[in-house]
Formats: structure tokens, sequence, C-alpha cells
């Protein structure tokens, strides 16, 4: 897949910067501001997809190649799975938030216990596994090109 | 009156998904129902004149750990917006899973159209 | 509440215009203009996460259908219609439509949600006591991630179910060369 001129290429490298830091921004602070582990997901995403429109397919997958997409998809999942166990462990109950009151005051950016290991977790594997579709959707339509179908 | 509109919309989603031919359209179908479908839940939980529920410095007191009772009277319901909130991303999940098979159902016969496509290839 | 109705009859005619035109670009932008629609209504009805994550989603949803669909030869819709099936399915989609609206006069109006007639409804709790047993400041944060967690691990497994079948749908194999097989013949 081909990329497009050199002014899309210069705009879009600083600009997906940015759209990644946001990304993390919303992540981190989903306890706190509207946002959550969901929407910050989806923009780290679809800051990789701006990459690989403006500059094509190989750069990107230099950049971020799909084996270790797809082991940042499963870490995102087991550390999900893993803070589920340990409320289970330290408070009997599966998914029980057992760090509550433990670390920081209410409205701050350390506080709620295992919500914001929880918001990083599922950023994770929200992110990874929408930009692997995206980025199989388009080698997809380069082999058919290639196949010349 | 609001709910009727919603349901207008649903019910179009729903008229394009069974009489249509297309089947990037029967997509687009689907895609429009699940549209009206979270509006829907979002819009039961609506209060006249409400806030946003997040609690920020002007409702809470840190001495007291005591939360206005401006925040408790007026906000609006929180449990509908957190259903919907993974309703869309798994909405979006679905499409793709669906736009791919349609990819591949382009390459094996080379049309959209689903009258054509009826024999199935031993 | 003029501007509620505003937004309904421009997601409305968007809807229309997506389903009725012949060509598959204009129905694509038509369903990213719903979108966008939804996103403003989701923010006037004081639900700002959900507004965020709508409009992100329509986003890559738009890449998607756009890739499926531009980059392939057939983009207009011919054939013909068959007239009958089509007039029948007009009047049971109607009907449909009218049983639905005798349903909505048992809801209460517009502006009241039901946790306001409902005692010691569980969203009450939430809004109450949310902050002081999970110390999150975002009420919505904390019912997803803590008093809902299963939710969220069904949304997660669901997700990760989804990808992992569009990946595998989409992959290229390699193709076997059918001229160069040996007869299996072995009687």
């Amino acid at each position: 897949m081909k990329g497009m001129t050199i002014i899309v290429k210069t705009i879009s490298s600083w600009v997906k910067v940015l759209i990644f830091i946001f990304g993390i921004y919303i992540i981190l602070f989903g306890h706190l501001t509207p946002g959550g582990g969901f929407a910050g997901g989806v923009i780290l995403a679809s800051s990789y997809v701006l990459l690989m429109l403006a500059f094509g397919g190989d750069f990107v997958q230099k950049d971020l190649p799909l084996a270790l997409d797809s082991k940042l998809d499963c870490l995102g999942a087991i550390m999900f799975v893993m803070i589920a166990i340990l409320g289970s462990v330290f408070s009997g109950a599966f998914l029980a938030n057992f760090l509550v009151d433990k670390y920081g005051a209410p409205l701050e950016l350390l506080s709620a216990g295992t919500i914001p290991l929880s918001n990083i977790a599922i950023g994770l594997k929200v992110g990874a596994s929408l930009f692997l579709v995206i980025f199989s959707l388009s080698i997809c339509h380069k082999g058919a090109e290639l196949d010349g179908e | 009156m609001p709910y009727a509109l919603c349901f207008l919309l649903f019910v179009i989603g729903l008229y394009c998904a069974v009489v249509k031919k297309n089947m990037v359209k029967i997509v687009l179908g689907i895609l429009i129902m699940e549209c009206a479908v979270n509006l829907f839940l979002v819009m039961l939980g609506y209060r006249h004149d409400g806030v946003a529920p997040i609690i920020d410095r002007a409702y809470y007191d840190p001495g007291t750990g005591q939360i206005a009772a401006g925040f408790i009277n007026n906000s609006v319901d929180p449990l509908p917006q957190a259903l919907v909130l993974t309703s869309i991303v798994i909405g979006l999940g679905s499409l793709a899973l669906m736009i791919s098979i349609c990819i591949r159902i382009y390459e094996k016969y080379g049309t959209f159209d689903i009258t054509q496509i009826r024999r199935l290839r031993g | 509440m003029a501007v509620f109705y505003i937004l309904l009859i421009f997601i409305i005619i968007a809807s229309l215009i997506a389903v009725e035109t012949t060509d598959l670009l204009s129905a694509v932008i038509c369903i990213g203009a719903m979108g966008f629609g939804v996103s403003l209504m989701f923010l006037f009805l004081r639900a700002p996460d959900i507004a965020i994550t709508q409009i992100v989603v329509e986003v890559l949803g738009l890449i998607i259908l756009i890739r499926a669909t531009i980059s392939r030869d057939l983009t207009f819709i011919s054939g013909d219609k068959e007239f009958f099936a089509t007039i029948v399915s007009v009047v049971i989609v109607f009907m449909i439509f009218l049983a639905g609206l005798k349903v909505f006069e048992t809801l209460p109006d517009f502006g009241t949600p039901i946790f306001a007639e409902v005692p010691k409804a569980a969203s009450q709790t939430y809004i109450e006591e949310g902050l002081a047993r999970t110390g999150a400041a975002n009420v919505v944060s904390s019912v997803i991630l803590d008093y809902r967690a299963y939710d969220t691990l069904g949304e997660a497994t669901v997700l990760f179910t989804s990808i992992i079948g569009a990946t595998v749908i989409l992959r290229r194999t390699a193709k076997r060369k059918t001229d160069t097989l040996q007869p299996a013949s072995p009687s």
C-alpha cells in the first residue's frame, strides 16, 4: 500500500504524536474526567491508523510489527484478568476493588484503587485490537492488487 | 415525542436491512439500528436541566467528604451511560467482522448482490 | 428542548438518504453524518463520556467502510426491484412502528428518568455512595469498573473474539496449485 504526498507525510508525523499523547491523557484521567479506557484505547488505535494511511503499510510494519501488536493485545487482557483474580485473593470477591482507600485522596490523580489500573489494561487491549483489524483489512486489499483480481 | 422519533430511526434501519439486496446496504442498516438503540437507552436516563454524572470540586467538600445536594438531586442516570459505552465499542468490532465477510464474498463471487450468490458450490 | 428535535430530524434525514441512494460512497458519507449527529445528541443529553467514544468510533468505522466499498469496482447498485415484496415489507414494518408507539405511552415522559419513580433504585445508590465507596469522581467509571465490572470483562471477551474472527477470515493463505496435483485414484 502506497503512502501519500510529502505535505501529508510531514503534517501527519507531527500530529500523530499529539494524538498519541492525548489518548494516554484520556486513559490516565479516566476516573476524574470523562473518557476512560475505551475512548482512550480507540484514540491510540487511530493515531497508528493515521500513520498507516499517510506512510503506507510497509513503514508501519517496521514501527509496530503485527506479532508485537498481538502480544500487546493479549497482555492487556491478561492484566485485566490478573486484577480480577487478585481482587478475589485479597478481598474475597472476584473483581473487588482491593486497593480502595489505600493510597491517595479523592479527586486526585492517584486515587480510586484499582480503577486506573483497569483503565490502562482496557485501553491497551482495545487499542491494539482495533489497529490489528484495520491493518489486516489493508493487507488484504494489497494482496488483491498484487494477485491482479 | 422524542422516543417516537428514535423508534422511527430504528424502523428505518430495519427496513434497510430487510428489503435491500446489496450486502453493504444491509450492513449499513444494521449499523443504523445499533445507533438508534444506543440513543434510546441514553434518552431514558435524561433529566430536565440535569448535570453530567461527574463530581468536581464545586460539588465536593474535602473536609467532611459530603457531596452537595445540588448534584444528588439533579444528576442524570449513570447506569444507561455505562452500558451504552461498552455497546458502542462492541458495535465497532462486529462491523469489522461483517465487512471482512463481505470482502471475502466479493473476492469469491465478484459481486455484492445477494440474489446472485445463492448457489452453494460444493 | 428544541435542539433535540432539530438534531433528531437531521439524523433521520441523513439515514433516509443513506438508505435510498444508489451510490455506495454517498451512503457511507451519510452514515458518517448520522454518527456525528448522534454524538452531538449525546453531548446535549449530558453524557460526555459517550460523546467522545461515539465520535472516535465513528471515524474508525468510516475508514473500515470506505476500505471495503470504494476500492472495489462495483459502486453502483443495479438490478430490478420486486414490487410486491417491497410493498409487503413496508406494510409490515409500518405495523411494527404503530405497535411500538403504543408501548411508549407506558414510559414516563421524556425528562423524568426512571430511577426517580422507583424507590431504592440502584442508580440512586451509585450517585450517593459512589465517591465514598470507590474513590472515583467519575460516577460512570466507577460503575463500569467497580460496581459492574463483570460487564466489562464480558465486553473485553466479545471484542477479543470478534477481532480474532475478523483477522482469521482476512488471512491470506497460500494458493494451492491445482494443476500440479496428482490424480488421486487408489483403485
